[in-house]
């Protein structure tokens, strides 16, 4: 029997396990909603295009899988790009379908017409423009097996309208196979083995995780590694929870925020064991000083992502996950006895580094943004599901809330994209609707995608709402205190709407706390309420988020408080 | 370090828009394509680009694995350092006054080139060979007066292995 288009497309989404759309209609996608409708598939309507691929992408992360967000053509297309370049960037397998002008439109400049396709090819994975219905079924196949496989990212199947409604068998292939696409996930022993060698002979080792073990979902392999091995852990901020904060190999944050005895750590260390990482320029600074002491094995299931930044002495290219599988095997058998001696005057070192020079700030009579997230991970326990928007509410997340499991700090770390946090805290709470989820916002982000809020309350979702607000947009603030002689230019928000009104104009709730004993009562009834929320917190308007390497310092050059 | 001349032959899916993602990669990277050949091969499905680009070393190893990240790449292969043939071919109009145009019979001869087209005032001069071959010609050209050229960009085959010394 034969389906048209839309048919075709909802019954390959559910072969591939979709249960959740975000999207917005419009005039070349209204086949694919009237389709829809008849599905049992649940859709979420944002109030912005952007939202949606957020959205997607913070569900993605949450629930472990592949998100999914459907727009029209043109400016509904083009309103994706910033989402889709973020989750780019973050690697988050994300299947973005936008509608196009009829097929004999394309190229006429048609109403609504953009060559999406041509717009998404830097920031996507892959891309398709579907010009046969036959084909659309297997370019769905395909398209899902390109975002999640291998180092995951966005992929988009631009369907014109006429695609929608032409008629054919379906027809999708048992398994995806692409001639030219195939990521090694087993690594080459012979490397594994010189691993194994460096870290008997290292004795001041340290292990870099980064996004890339949560997303292969190495986590337990990764703690495994380091507690047998006794190498002390750091993460760049996308491998927060990798592993677990908890634990006493845990240095904390690597690179331009982050910890000292993290930093000091790469500083001095003879070994360092980088896990799905990329070295990114702010985590690595001055690369030619960027861990300079040591043996660098780098292990990554993208080889581009090896000898890009950072030249390393043992390049593994393989998935993290199975790398750190046999990684595991290995060391097994090996009898590390000693190593706790051998490196326990590495580990002194670094418990002192910790207790000289540990994060720190001095609660006065004005709420310190920083004492505001340790409230919130005590009153959580630890438990929330965090996103955050960008700027000094994120660094202050990632040094104050502490992760001990994977896929609960969602955050746009590669493109620093404000107005992030709120939509994919939507996604995450439609993805783990028994967790407790938290966007951490400054009053500039959360103006960026406050329209969701609209998006949050329709569908009854309780998020919390955390605004730092220092009526600036806090980072460049900083940047300018520190390095433009304290020229704010164009950075301060004082005209911000009022939070709690805009909360309650929506549907919301909105609290306020302005004193810091206000702090844990305003927190814990945000957090019990089972509506979103907005908790409006009014911080230090001039604190500043250290440490701080400046960028092209070296990592080790830190300016403290 | 510095920057060498790589000539890399990319096999690649004979699909629309496959072209432009290789170009974007160079655009959006900063890379340099010098000269670009592409078209089908002898399975319709699979298409060849010859790609001259200049790099130093760390430069290309990215170039390549960049290529091969992409996803209708697929086989990147560097010459450098192999044994290939190449050639490009070029065509040469060049002013032919009365007084020249014997002494540029001669020079085609010399070079195994062909005249493809004669005018009142030119002649169009078709040659292929490797860069060698096709500087000199042009040099030689030049003094009598090139009006135009066009160039195809290398194309470029390995050596059959047996046949190496």
């Amino acid at each position: 029997m034969k389906l048209t288009g839309a048919q075709i497309l909802m019954k390959a989404l559910k072969e591939e396990g979709v249960d959740t759309i975000f999207g917005y209609p419009g005039g070349a996608v209204l086949d694919i909603y009237d389709e829809l409708s008849k599905t049992e598939m649940r859709h979420i309507l944002v109030r912005h295009e952007q939202g949606a691929v957020h959205a997607a992408d913070g569900y993605a992360r949450a629930a472990g899988k592949t998100g999914v967000c459907l727009v029209t053509s043109g400016p509904g297309a083009t309103n994706t790009v910033t989402g889709i370049a973020s989750a780019y960037m973050d690697s988050i397998p994300i299947v973005i379908i936008t509608g196009q002008v009829p097929t004999k439109l394309i190229g006429n400049d048609a109403f609504q017409e953009v060559d999406i396709v041509g717009i998404t090819r830097p920031c996507t994975k892959h891309n398709y423009l579907v010009k046969n219905v036959a084909n659309l079924a297997t370019t769905i196949k395909e398209a899902f097996y390109i975002a999640g496989s291998g180092r995951p990212g966005p992929v988009l199947i631009d369907i014109p309208k006429d695609i929608v409604n032409d008629l054919a068998e379906y027809v999708s292939p048992e398994k995806v196979s692409l001639r030219s696409y195939n990521p090694t996930y087993n690594p080459n022993i012979k490397q594994i083995n010189k691993v194994v060698k460096l870290i008997h002979k290292a004795v001041k080792p340290v292990i870099f995780a980064g996004g890339g073990i949560i997303l292969s979902k190495a986590h337990a392999e990764l703690t495994q590694f380091a507690r047998k091995t006794r190498i002390p852990v750091t993460a760049s901020l996308m491998g927060l929870g990798a592993f677990p904060a908890s634990d006493p190999l845990w240095l904390g944050m690597i690179g331009m925020h982050g910890t000292y005895r993290s930093n000091m750590a790469i500083g001095e260390c003879d070994l360092l064991i980088a896990v799905g990482v990329r070295f990114d320029d702010r985590v690595a600074g001055r690369t030619d000083t960027f861990a300079s002491n040591a043996e660098i094995v780098h292990i990554d299931i993208d080889p581009t992502s090896i000898q890009k930044n950072i030249s390393v002495s043992v390049p593994v290219v393989g998935d993290c996950k199975t790398t750190l599988e046999h990684l595991n095997k290995l060391i097994k058998k090996e009898d590390f006895g000693d190593i706790g001696q051998k490196c326990k005057g590495w580990l002194d070192k670094i418990n002192e580094w910790k207790s000289t020079r540990p994060l720190a700030y001095t609660q006065s009579d004005i709420i310190k943004p920083q004492y505001v997230i340790d409230k919130l991970y005590e009153l959580t326990k630890g438990k929330a599901i965090i996103t955050t928007e960008v700027g000094q509410n994120q660094m202050w997340a990632a040094q104050y809330y502490h992760f001990d499991e994977p896929n609960h700090f969602i955050t746009s770390g590669g493109l620093g994209c404000m107005g992030f946090g709120l939509p994919a805290a939507i996604g995450a709470q439609v993805a783990c609707p028994d967790k407790i989820v938290v966007d951490v916002a400054g009053d500039g982000s959360i103006q960026m995608n406050i329209q969701e809020m609209a998006t949050a309350v329709q569908y009854g979702l309780p998020i919390n709402i955390v605004i730092l607000n220092n009526q600036y947009l806090g980072m460049v603030r900083q940047w300018q205190e520190l390095f433009y002689g304290k020229r704010y230019s164009s950075t301060s928000m004082e005209h911000a709407p009022d939070f709690v009104k805009l909360a309650e104009a929506y549907g919301a709730v909105g609290l306020r706390a302005v004193r810091p004993e206000e702090v844990e009562p305003v927190l814990s009834e945000g957090l019990s309420s089972p509506k979103t929320v907005i908790m409006e917190f009014v911080v230090a308007r001039e604190e500043s988020v250290y440490p701080m390497v400046p960028a092209g310092a070296s990592i080790t050059e830190m300016l403290l408080v | 370090m510095t920057a060498e001349k790589h000539v890399l032959s990319i096999l690649v899916d004979n699909k629309p828009g496959v072209l432009s993602r290789i170009a974007g990669l160079f655009s959006g990277r900063g890379y340099n394509i010098e000269s670009l050949s592409v078209a089908e091969t002898m399975d319709p499905l699979v298409s060849r680009v010859t790609l001259v680009t200049k790099a130093d070393a760390p430069v290309i190893e990215q170039i390549e694995k960049q290529l091969n990240k992409l996803i209708n790449v697929i086989k990147v292969h560097d010459f450098t350092g192999a044994e290939y043939v190449q050639r490009e071919m070029v065509l040469i109009k060049v002013t032919a006054k009365p007084e020249h145009r014997a002494e540029i019979l001669r020079m085609v001869d010399i070079f195994r080139c062909k005249v493809v087209d004669v005018g009142m005032e030119h002649y169009t001069i078709e040659t292929t060979g490797d860069q060698g071959k096709i500087n000199a010609i042009l040099n030689l050209l030049k003094p009598i007066g090139i009006k135009e050229i066009v160039k195809t960009g290398i194309i470029a085959l390995l050596r059959d292995q047996y046949t190496k010394k």
